[in-house]
């Protein structure tokens, strides 16, 4: 029986602005979040060929400073934080003792001693927690739950940069990828990162939670001219698997590694204080023999949509599960991600799925599914 | 969207167009609005026999599945395979897309069915 949660719903800063443009709402982790607006294919679109907003301010920030602050994230951040610059960002793994995800993260370096992370929602509590116990010995650091203190929009698509531009005193064209500055937008503090969950350009704007909603309106308004429109985590969703971002709580979590997750390359493998990392240990062994299973991206040769959860099958052995599974919206195909033992993964091996009690043929296929034209 | 009131609905969201001995079935207005963006319908094949409140096929938007339920007894005599390629018709024309056509052995059962007034109370 499932247990019954009387916590209510949390409500970012942007709650009544959805409600007011008539989204649909969904608990997710914990908050009551707009998972569409005028309908996920349209939204998804949207984002490939215009530009669209999302409201993404459930997302956690966690704030380590102190002279070791760098030592202490590399306690955690399976990714090498001593190579990002001030104002550079880069994706990491937050690992646990065993190697695997305890939750993924963007970190960002504020000041040579002070580094964000931004996390996800449902895991904003215990990531803290374990961050603050596992800097200690780090010496002077100190983290601090900040995610109060955010509110959080994504502005993701080709025409993101004309749409903010006119709102801020920031040259955006000058803002590298995973690259970030501080400045104003429609008037408002904020930081302006070139970052996102889509696969396309765009931008995700920190702004204070009490205006939020003047920056939200603002964006839309701007971006008219291009008909930017409003979307949900629906959309985020379906753009993120498309360019195959792994989800945590699907495709990654505590039982899978960076190495099986084929994320190799955001593991700082030859960072001279690797073996403070949590799990360092698990991560070198397995890297060096090899992970017995791997995700890999794969699509439907039969008809059906295989969806998280399903069981992969090669003969009568089943092999593995799916993670994250849909049919695409903009590929117009239905696509997943599944963990496959390494004999297996080959691109073009076939397998099957459990499509409710159907086997349903898939081909493993490279990753990403979708590559934005960078031009 | 009102509600048709040549149709019978069930509890599940489905509506039957009764003619003679036979209906078409398909979903309603409420339904493709829960669902979202429909992206695949699989039906049964011609000659299935189905008990009321039986499953006859599946529909999946962009996010869920969701199974199909016969409103009555009976066997499936048609079905509307132009679905399978434009299963978005479900979205813009949900009393307008049906999806089999069924031949009742139970022609009592339909007069259990909820009338359009008795439909909209239940999902407004």
């Amino acid at each position: 029986m499932e247990q019954a949660t009387a916590a209510p719903l949390k409500k970012t800063p942007l709650n009544a602005r959805h409600r007011a443009h008539g989204a649909k709402m969904v608990p997710f982790g914990g908050w009551d979040m707009p998972v569409e607006y005028t309908g996920i294919v349209a939204e998804h679109l949207a984002v490939r060929e215009r530009a669209g907003l999302f409201d993404v301010s459930h997302m956690g920030q966690i704030e380590i400073a102190g002279k070791d602050a760098l030592a202490g994230v590399a306690r955690f951040s399976s990714n090498d934080a001593a190579k990002l610059a001030v104002g550079q960002a880069h994706y990491s793994g937050l690992m646990s003792e065993k190697g695997t995800f305890v939750d993924d993260l963007l970190v960002y370096r504020l000041a040579p001693a002070h580094f964000l992370m931004v996390v996800n929602a449902s895991h904003i509590p215990d990531d803290y927690a374990y961050i603050a116990q596992r800097i200690q010995p780090a010496g002077d650091a100190v983290a601090v739950d900040a995610s109060s203190r955010y509110a959080l929009l994504a502005l993701q698509g080709p025409k993101a940069l004309e749409t903010l531009q006119p709102l801020t005193g920031v040259d955006l064209s000058s803002i590298k990828y995973y690259w970030f500055a501080h400045g104003e937008v429609a008037g408002v503090r904020a930081t302006i990162s070139r970052t996102g969950y889509t696969g396309e350009d765009g931008f995700e704007v920190f702004v204070p939670p009490q205006s939020a909603d003047k920056v939200w309106l603002a964006i839309l308004e701007s971006g008219k001219p291009f008909d930017v429109i409003p979307c949900g985590l629906g959309a985020r969703d379906t753009l993120r698997l498309e360019a195959a971002m792994r989800l945590h709580g699907s495709d990654i979590d505590d039982t899978t590694t960076p190495v099986e997750a084929d994320l190799n390359w955001i593991v700082g493998w030859k960072r001279a204080d690797f073996d403070v990392l949590a799990g360092a240990d698990v991560l070198k062994s397995q890297k060096a023999s090899g992970p017995a299973r791997k995700l890999v991206g794969f699509e439907m040769l039969d008809r059906g949509i295989a969806r998280g959860g399903y069981d992969v099958y090669i003969g009568d052995a089943k092999v593995g599960r799916v993670t994250s599974g849909t049919q695409t919206p903009y590929l117009k195909k239905a696509i997943g991600m599944a963990y496959l033992p390494v004999e297996h993964i080959a691109a073009g091996t076939e397998f099957d799925v459990d499509i409710r009690g159907r086997r349903t043929r898939a081909r493993v296929v490279p990753l990403p599914f979708y590559k934005r034209d960078r031009r | 969207m009102t509600y048709p009131a040549n149709l019978k609905y069930t509890k599940d969201h489905e509506w039957i167009d009764l003619a003679g001995d036979q209906g078409k079935v398909g979903i309603t207005d409420y339904a493709q609005q829960q669902l979202g963006d429909v992206v695949y319908v699989e039906l049964p094949e011609v000659g299935v026999k189905l008990k009321q409140g039986q499953s006859f096929g599946t529909i999946e938007s962009v996010k869920a599945v969701s199974e199909l339920y016969s409103p009555v007894t009976g066997e499936v005599v048609e079905v509307n395979t132009a679905l399978k390629d434009k299963p978005e018709a479900v979205n813009k024309d949900p009393h307008g897309s049906w999806m089999v056509v069924i031949r009742l052995t139970n022609a009592g059962e339909a007069g259990a069915l909820l009338d359009a007034s008795q439909y909209q109370d239940l999902v407004k």
